[in-house]
């Protein structure tokens, strides 16, 4: 195994990047570090810079004026990186496919400037935290 | 105008870990006072009201609810509200009390949400802790009244899609009383901290006349001694069938702000415990048949004040024209009465006073290139905010 994978899947790091959302996913992603469901115990934590993340957590439909943003925030985080489309609209634009201030979602954005990003998907509107951590653990079992 | 571009900007945003949202500040600071703030915002539009013209009568409420997933009850309420005012709808009367059970827990996740997050701005994380904690008991009853811990999807035009579940009463008042013992248990807490007190009573103050000017509404403006709740003025729902009061401070601090969602939490566990107990049979929903055209205006208390939505109807399937205006648009440019002459630590806390939510908020998207100019990490000022909490934990 390469070592680089084997240190991110003992602690990886996750910086949330909100697209577009409208606040639904971002407060089940800050609701996985409180009490209840505390995945901090685990290792996982949330920091204030992509280039300190392991994982992107990204939340929302890409909006127009967000995807220079989401691809400076990819660029700036160390590879390997694991990307995380939390919810329907980062996964798959969702309700909001027909609007014209969004560029499609998460995966189409990543993929362009980096045809072989690893992406992880986790739908649901709002996806549950227990969702949300199950990705994580299948994810880093398939690294 | 031109001396205000010579002074130093401190530019945080548009990505930033504290905030969930995207949004950009740029303060221009002489020393470490803050002398201007210009807010950028559009990261979060998503054209919703555009959207809407395609979709039919009864698919909208789903997208509204999408507006703000924090007041994802209220919205589509407001929504609904105005559609029934053009096809002469009378909902149900259990309707109008499941509507308001549903939108008085919403108000207590949304506000218990906001102190933890007050308390995580200015590096206090028990409070935060405690605070979220608190709110989880909340969000699991609302999964078992709706089926989803946000984003409900409960009301449609002419009543609410489901009942409230077989002998749920008997599962909401332990609850109720649980979450009324903890909150109580933090309002004093909070309201008796030194720390607390040093850091945010003086702080940000808004003051009445400057309230008025912005027009500000929900508790932002009721922490600056008005009395404004659509609840009261306005009534919808079940809410002039029970009684409760509206929660008014004069000093128009951030402590203010802190004091009325904190009491607010518990007119809110007032109401739902009335509502259950006034909850009639009956049906839940009436038969819609088309919708005239006509327009018509829909207001709802959300957690974070006045959402106002208008809607046109040509006699079609879908709206002609549907307009949202969520509590955030009044409340974010009175940052600018607010924030000038703050300290740069102070600020922080300030701007997330009004409990602000973009995704509300965005009406225009503008597309800009990227600039060259050096953004600030966000970090900065939440390192700023931080320290300052440590001195004066020092200092006592």
């Amino acid at each position: 195994m390469n070592w680089k994978i084997w240190s991110l899947k003992k602690s990886p790091w996750v910086f949330h990047v909100n697209t577009g959302a409208c606040n639904n996913c971002d407060i089940e992603v800050v609701n996985c570090l409180t009490p209840k469901f505390d995945v901090e115990r685990f290792g996982v934590t949330l920091v204030g810079s992509p280039r300190h993340a392991d994982a992107l957590l990204v939340t929302g439909v890409v909006t127009a004026q967000a995807a220079p943003r989401l691809i400076q925030a990819y660029q700036q985080a160390p590879k390997p990186c694991v990307v995380f489309s939390i919810g329907a609209c980062a996964c798959g634009t969702g309700i909001f496919h027909k609007g014209y201030h969004v560029v499609g979602p998460v995966d189409k954005i990543i993929r362009e400037i980096d045809p072989n990003a690893i992406i992880a998907y986790v739908p649901g509107c709002p996806p549950k935290p227990e969702a949300m951590i199950s990705g994580i653990v299948k994810t880093l079992n398939a690294l | 105008m031109k001396k205000k571009f010579k002074l130093p900007i401190l530019a945080t945003g548009p990505v930033h870990p504290l905030q969930e949202e995207m949004e950009f500040f740029q303060l221009y600071v002489d020393g470490e006072t803050v002398v201007d703030i210009d807010v950028r915002l559009s990261y979060n539009h998503r054209g919703i009201e555009k959207i809407s013209e395609s979709l039919q009568f009864d698919q909208v409420p789903f997208l509204v609810s999408r507006i703000c997933g924090i007041c994802s009850a209220s919205h589509p309420l407001a929504y609904v509200q105005a559609v029934e005012e053009i096809a002469g709808i009378i909902p149900p009367e259990r309707a109008l009390y499941v509507r308001t059970i549903i939108n008085e827990l919403e108000r207590i996740h949304s506000h218990i949400l906001w102190v933890g997050l007050a308390g995580h701005f200015i590096g206090y994380e028990t409070v935060f802790m405690w605070a979220w904690k608190y709110r989880e008991p909340v969000l699991d009853m609302l999964e078992k009244i709706t089926g989803n811990r946000n984003n409900y999807g409960n009301v449609k035009i002419g009543g609410c899609r489901e009942d409230l579940p077989e002998g749920i009463e008997e599962e909401i008042y332990p609850i109720l009383d649980q979450i009324e013992k903890k909150m109580d248990m933090l309002t004093k807490a909070v309201l008796d901290d030194p720390i607390l007190h040093a850091r945010l009573k003086g702080v940000g103050v808004l003051k009445k006349e400057d309230a008025v000017n912005y027009a500000v509404t929900g508790p932002t403006a009721r922490a600056s001694g008005i009395p404004i709740d659509v609840r009261r003025d306005d009534p919808y729902a079940a809410y002039d069938l029970v009684d409760w009061n509206v929660c008014v401070q004069e000093e128009g601090d951030v402590f203010a702000k802190v004091v009325v969602r904190l009491l607010e939490v518990f007119e809110a566990i007032k109401i739902i415990r009335q509502a259950l107990a006034k909850l009639p049979k009956g049906p839940i929903t009436t038969e819609v048949k088309e919708i005239p055209p006509g327009e018509a205006i829909g207001r709802a208390e959300a957690p974070r004040g006045e959402t106002f939505h208008y809607v046109r109807s040509e006699g079609g399937n879908t709206p002609a024209r549907h307009k949202a205006r969520a509590p955030s648009y009044v409340n974010v440019p009175s940052f600018k009465a607010s924030c000038i002459g703050e300290k740069i630590s102070d600020v922080l806390i300030t701007l997330a006073a009004v409990d602000p939510c973009y995704s509300c908020t965005e009406r225009l998207g503008v597309v800009a290139p990227r600039s060259g100019k050096v953004i600030y990490d966000f970090d900065m000022l939440l390192q700023l905010s931080r320290e300052k909490t440590t001195r004066i934990r020092k200092g006592l």
